[in-house]
């Protein structure tokens, strides 16, 4: 049987209907922001972001730009009505504290039982770079991971150990990926659900690990 | 009577000494206080730790610092940035070293200076190369009702540089939008705190609910002309 991958904004979306009215959530820099997109309409969920916001909005119009007010990634955002800004210390104090509900994040791999490592490919010579990658691995209630789930050689970013430099032990929940939602729990993959037309024996042999049935 | 307002950035800058530690708020090129880092270059100090989330955008700002050479020693979160080429530089060439700090343990090891306490168990980094001193050998650990954490120490400023939106003579402080960011938290960790602003306000005209930064905790603030925030530290859209 044939199958299609999730696209970008399919995948984004199928994120968005995970997140229920009133979770506090981080989106982290890259397709993660995606998500924001997609969120179901009627259901109201405050954006949190590391540099000291609650409340970001969408980027503003075209000249309406005031960097002042930028999300992680440094590019210009809004502030919705009730949204509110406080300093770094505080900002992590709420990760940190098990205060947000939800974050997503982008890997270069996942393990089965939820190591991360998305923060270096550990390539000598690379300058490394760390931001709030290690802190929002490990502070939320939940942390989602968002990404193709084979690179473009077609190995698995889903693994039983990671090779790259860790960003956090555990603390992978779910991931959601182009092919499949998969839960890691300390007994490894356990199977979510996957795009048409995939079957199961076809996924495991992807990923090359054991995923329990749904 | 108290008079914290400094009648110009090299006034407030007087007695910044050689080694200094010297913390800069700022995140990408939010809340970066341009004009006293133009100061700090002016005044000449040499052999500087400089602490800020990044490590300088463009020629300006902490990358003009950079290139000067009077920095010995960057601790920061993210120097890889799309427009970092004056650190790249000095860092693949062992000009400059490096601590990378995770960014939500950089600011707590700031607000622990601040606030007095020795050492603390954070959960970030637990397990990852980042728990590991400068020569490699493994940072405290401790296992507490069942969670991993690894010790971290505060990190001590000399002097703090942070840009507010508004102050009185009193030092007191309010800031615009994210470019709050590390500024309050920085006042607290150093020993010399200014912070340039682009009003004065008259002593009894802040709400006393708002302020961000009690003025116990800065020691000169200075005005600087107003201008727009640049955009500064991450790729275009294609």
């Amino acid at each position: 049987m044939s199958y299609t991958r999730r696209t970008k904004d399919e995948l984004a979306r199928r994120v968005a209907q995970d997140i229920h009215d009133g979770a506090y959530v981080n989106l982290g820099i890259g397709q993660p922001t995606l998500v924001a997109n997609h969120l179901p309409p009627g259901i109201e969920v405050v954006l949190h972001s590391e540099n000291g916001i609650l409340g970001m909005g969408p980027a503003p119009a075209a000249g309406e730009e005031d960097y002042d007010l930028i999300n992680a990634g440094k590019q210009p955002v809004t502030l919705l009505p009730g949204g509110v800004f406080f300093h770094h210390a505080d900002s992590f104090a709420m990760m940190r504290g098990g205060h947000l509900d939800i974050c997503v994040l982008g890997a270069f791999q996942v393990s089965a039982t939820g190591d991360l490592a998305n923060w270096s490919t550990g390539e000598a010579g690379s300058i490394p770079a760390v931001g709030g990658a290690m802190d929002l691995a490990i502070g939320a209630k939940q942390t989602w991971v968002m990404m193709d789930l084979l690179t473009k050689q077609g190995a698995s970013k889903v693994v039983a150990q990671c090779s790259y430099p860790l960003t956090g032990i555990g603390c992978v929940k779910r991931i959601y990926s182009d092919l499949a939602t998969l839960a890691c729990t300390p007994q490894g993959l356990k199977l979510i659900d996957k795009v048409e037309g995939l079957e199961h024996a076809e996924l495991e042999k992807l990923v090359g690990l054991p995923i329990a049935a749904a | 009577m108290i008079n914290k307002i400094a009648a110009s950035v090299a006034e407030a800058l007087t007695g910044i000494a050689d080694g200094a530690t010297v913390l800069i708020g700022g995140f990408g090129t939010a809340g970066i206080p341009g004009e006293l880092i133009d100061g700090l270059i002016d005044q000449g100090a040499r052999e500087l730790t400089v602490v800020n989330n990044n490590a300088g955008n463009g020629d300006t700002g902490l990358a003009a610092l950079l290139k000067t050479g009077r920095v010995r020693k960057v601790i920061c979160s993210f120097p890889r940035q799309a427009d970092s080429h004056v650190f790249d530089a000095l860092y693949r060439s062992g000009q400059l070293e490096l601590e990378l700090v995770p960014q939500g343990n950089l600011a707590e090891r700031l607000r622990a200076a601040g606030a007095g306490i020795g050492a603390f168990f954070t959960p970030t980094g637990f397990g990852t190369e980042l728990a590991k001193n400068a020569d490699g050998s493994p940072k405290e650990t401790r296992v507490i009702n069942g969670k991993s954490y690894v010790l971290e120490y505060p990190i001590f400023g000399d002097v703090a540089l942070i840009k507010a939106e508004r102050g009185d003579r009193w030092g007191n402080l309010t800031y615009r939008k994210a470019a709050r960011n590390f500024g309050p938290v920085m006042a607290t960790a150093a020993r010399r705190t200014i912070a340039s602003v682009y009003e004065i306000a008259e002593l009894g005209s802040f709400d006393p609910e708002a302020v961000v930064t009690p003025g116990i905790h800065v020691s000169a603030i200075v005005q600087i002309p107003r201008v727009a925030t640049q955009a500064g530290g991450f790729k275009a859209a294609a």
